[in-house]
């Protein structure tokens, strides 16, 4: 599994308190079984009317195609748990786009934060100004290249640089490259089997 | 750090090791699964060539998608039907349990684990979705997850965890004549804020709690994880073994007291430290309904919606602002009176029998207001069957609401049940969110499902206190 030690690329300002995953990705697309083609769908319903023309929104403007960072508020991908939520941002616009291969926000709910790193995509948090620093250069000039860096846990780019903070062990799986945790709690397995069988619920409560 | 707490002891009974991105490895005992968010994580097993490791200790159902106007297959949406084919194979090949329709047991994932008595006091329990925080009511650790976090569970029965602190929401007293759980959650919310839980689990302890029902305390910790809150719990007492004896999946015999000693020393003990304590006075909640667009976005019934002007923080003001839009409301109105579309009953939160006993006696005598409607979608077939027995179909039907199928149905509206265009919703479920209900400008109101109940046959939002 890839290291995820930085992440380059310009960004894209989503603002806005407490932006849930049902916005993010409404709950029809939820109806395939495999996230192939997830990447169409972000934000559905607030960039396109409901006859399918498009509405004003970061992820519909042509300044911001191509971005691979999403500056968020508080609280964001809050509400259902669903990972279609991070694999629609990291596969937004397949194949033209990369995709979102990083989130900054001030503040994540825990269930997104966690599946955004199991795919290998960052997420760090930020102050209410430096985030608000983020987004108003990103929308200025929209071209500025930021570099997140787990290493140095900052967030830089068009001369500004922030401290941002990512839980560490989230860090670590990173920098690691143990993101996806499967092989790690597999390589348990006997201790595993040895907890299990000490488990009174397990064993008829003898 | 916490001490002493449930949730520090069923922890530690099932911490596997310490991973090496310093992450406990958490054994999980109970696993549910449902039709939407495990497709993918059995396909990722078939790509890896990977077994589920607990076959017995994993139970699936399909409740999201499924109509809640017909059983009869294949449905008629075929995106549905295929996503229920997926379960089926998953189920047969992997050798897992299916709770499915000719079984008698399907449901809606929260609500069959406890009424099959699989739910158990001083286990973890994990499934992928975000309101498994429900059956913490039984003093469990539960987790909703995303789907590579179900893939790991399949594949190992562990996850990767990193340790929640612990907030003791204690509450004490009796609530008032009207005042039900589903409010007590609501205003839990409303003062704690969307956010406030982030990083916590929370216990809910005090005197209301327990004095609360078995399904009170789960309406209340299914909705914990509005609050921000992954996890919440009531530590296991007589109200919880009562629950669970008899059921089918409960211990049996000479093992049914050695389960409940076991249960009993999970609670927390008397001396337990929090991370964090907060205090509320259950005199002091009212019957609350939503007005906006997160679930702490509440007023107790009746009284005038908050300005976004008298808000300090910027972000919240905006969040406000973006609600009076949508809703189409405006600061210092009274919902009371506001008139209503569709009521739904149902949902994880407020599909339970307690939940339709208390809609069927505000709906009984009473008729569903022209123009208005109004469903009872029961959580469980269980649960409808019970409901049946009792009586309270005909009740609902007698009042012209509309007696359903066991599913999620309009609390997310993956199924054919959906608002139309700008319709609001008097509903029982626990997420008010934009296009959660199916329409992307579709507006929901939280609420009680008497007060769901009161506002079907008045055709407004209305405080069930009123209707003598
Ligand atoms: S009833 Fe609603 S909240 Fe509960 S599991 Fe179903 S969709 Fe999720």
């Amino acid at each position: 599994m890839s290291k995820v030690t930085s992440v380059r690329g310009r960004a894209v300002p989503v603002r806005g308190d407490d932006i849930d995953t049902d916005r993010i990705i409404p709950a029809r697309y939820l109806k395939e079984i495999t996230f192939s083609r997830m990447g169409d769908y972000p934000f559905y319903d607030e960039r396109f009317t409901p006859d399918g023309a498009p509405k004003a929104h970061p992820f519909n403007d042509p300044r911001f195609a191509g971005a691979e960072v999403l500056l968020g508020n508080v609280n964001f991908g809050c509400g259902s748990s669903r990972e279609h939520a991070p694999q629609a941002l990291a596969r937004w616009g397949h194949p033209a786009h990369p995709g979102i291969k990083a989130v900054v926000a001030e503040s994540f709910a825990e269930i997104f934060a966690g599946n955004c790193v199991m795919l290998g995509v960052p997420a760090a948090t930020a102050s209410k100004a430096d985030v608000a620093a983020l987004q108003a250069l990103a929308e200025r000039a929209p071209e500025t290249v930021f570099t997140l860096d787990l290493e140095s846990l900052t967030m830089s780019g068009g001369g500004l640089t922030v401290a941002v903070a990512v839980p560490e062990s989230r860090r670590r799986a990173l920098l690691e490259g143990s993101w996806d945790s499967t092989g790690s709690l597999l390589a348990n397995r006997a201790k595993v089997e040895a907890l299990a069988a000490g488990l009174p619920y397990l064993n008829g409560f003898r | 750090m916490a001490q002493k707490t449930l949730y520090n002891k069923v922890w530690d009974a099932h911490s596997v090791a310490i991973l090496p991105t310093g992450q406990t490895q958490l054994f999980i005992g109970l696993h549910l699964v449902h039709e939407v968010t495990s497709p993918q994580a059995f396909d990722m097993l078939r790509e890896r060539g990977l077994a589920v490791a607990h076959p017995e200790r994993t139970f699936a159902t399909m409740d999201h998608i499924v109509p809640t106007t017909t059983r009869g297959r294949p449905f008629a949406d075929g995106q549905a039907e295929e996503m229920m084919r997926a379960i089926e194979r998953n189920a047969r090949e992997f050798k897992i349990n299916l709770f499915d329709f000719p079984s008698g047991r399907q449901g809606v994932v929260h609500i069959i684990g406890p009424e099959l008595g699989l739910t158990q006091p001083g286990m973890t329990i994990a499934c992928g979705d975000s309101h498994t925080s429900t059956h913490g009511a039984f003093g469990t650790l539960a987790f909703g997850i995303g789907t590579s976090q179900v893939r790991d569970v399949l594949a190992t029965q562990c996850l990767a965890m990193d340790a929640l602190k612990v907030r003791r929401v204690q509450v004490d007293g009796d609530l008032r004549p009207g005042v039900t759980p589903k409010d007590v959650a609501l205003f839990i919310i409303n003062r704690l804020g969307v956010k406030g839980g982030i990083g916590y689990a929370y216990e809910y302890a005090g005197t209301t709690f327990e004095r609360m029902s078995m399904e009170g305390r789960m309406t209340v910790c299914n909705m914990s994880i509005e609050g921000g809150a992954r996890a919440g719990y009531v530590n296991p007492d007589a109200t919880t073994f009562a629950y669970l004896k008899g059921r089918e999946y409960a211990p049996q015999g000479p093992a049914w007291d050695r389960a409940v000693a076991a249960w009993r020393a999970v609670a927390s003990e008397p001396d337990a430290t929090y991370d964090d304590v907060v205090r509320f006075d259950a005199a002091d909640i009212a019957p609350m309904v939503t007005w906006g667009v997160t679930p702490a976005q509440s007023v107790a019934v009746g009284s005038p919606l908050p300005d976004p002007a008298a808000t300090p923080d910027a972000g919240e003001r905006g969040s406000m602002e973006t609600a009076y839009r949508y809703m189409k409301l405006k600061p210092g109105q009274s919902l009371a009176d506001l008139r209503i579309d569709v009521a739904f009953i149902g949902s994880c939160t407020n599909g339970r029998i307690e939940d339709l006993r208390a809609a069927a006696s505000v709906a009984r005598g009473r008729r569903v207001s022209p123009g208005v409607k109004a469903f009872v979608v029961p959580g469980s077939m269980r649960v409808k069957a019970q409901a049946e027995e009792e009586g309270l179909k005909e009740v609902f039907l007698a009042a012209g609401f509309e007696w359903r199928e066991a599913g999620c149905s309009m609390c997310l509206a993956m199924n054919p049940d959906q608002l139309v265009g700008d319709q609001v919703s008097a509903s029982s479920s626990n997420r008010n969110f934009i296009g959660r209900q199916g329409s992307p400008t579709g507006r929901t109101l939280l609420m009680s499902p008497a007060m769901v109940a009161a506002a079907a046959v008045t055709g407004r939002v209305t405080d069930v206190r009123t209707l003598a």
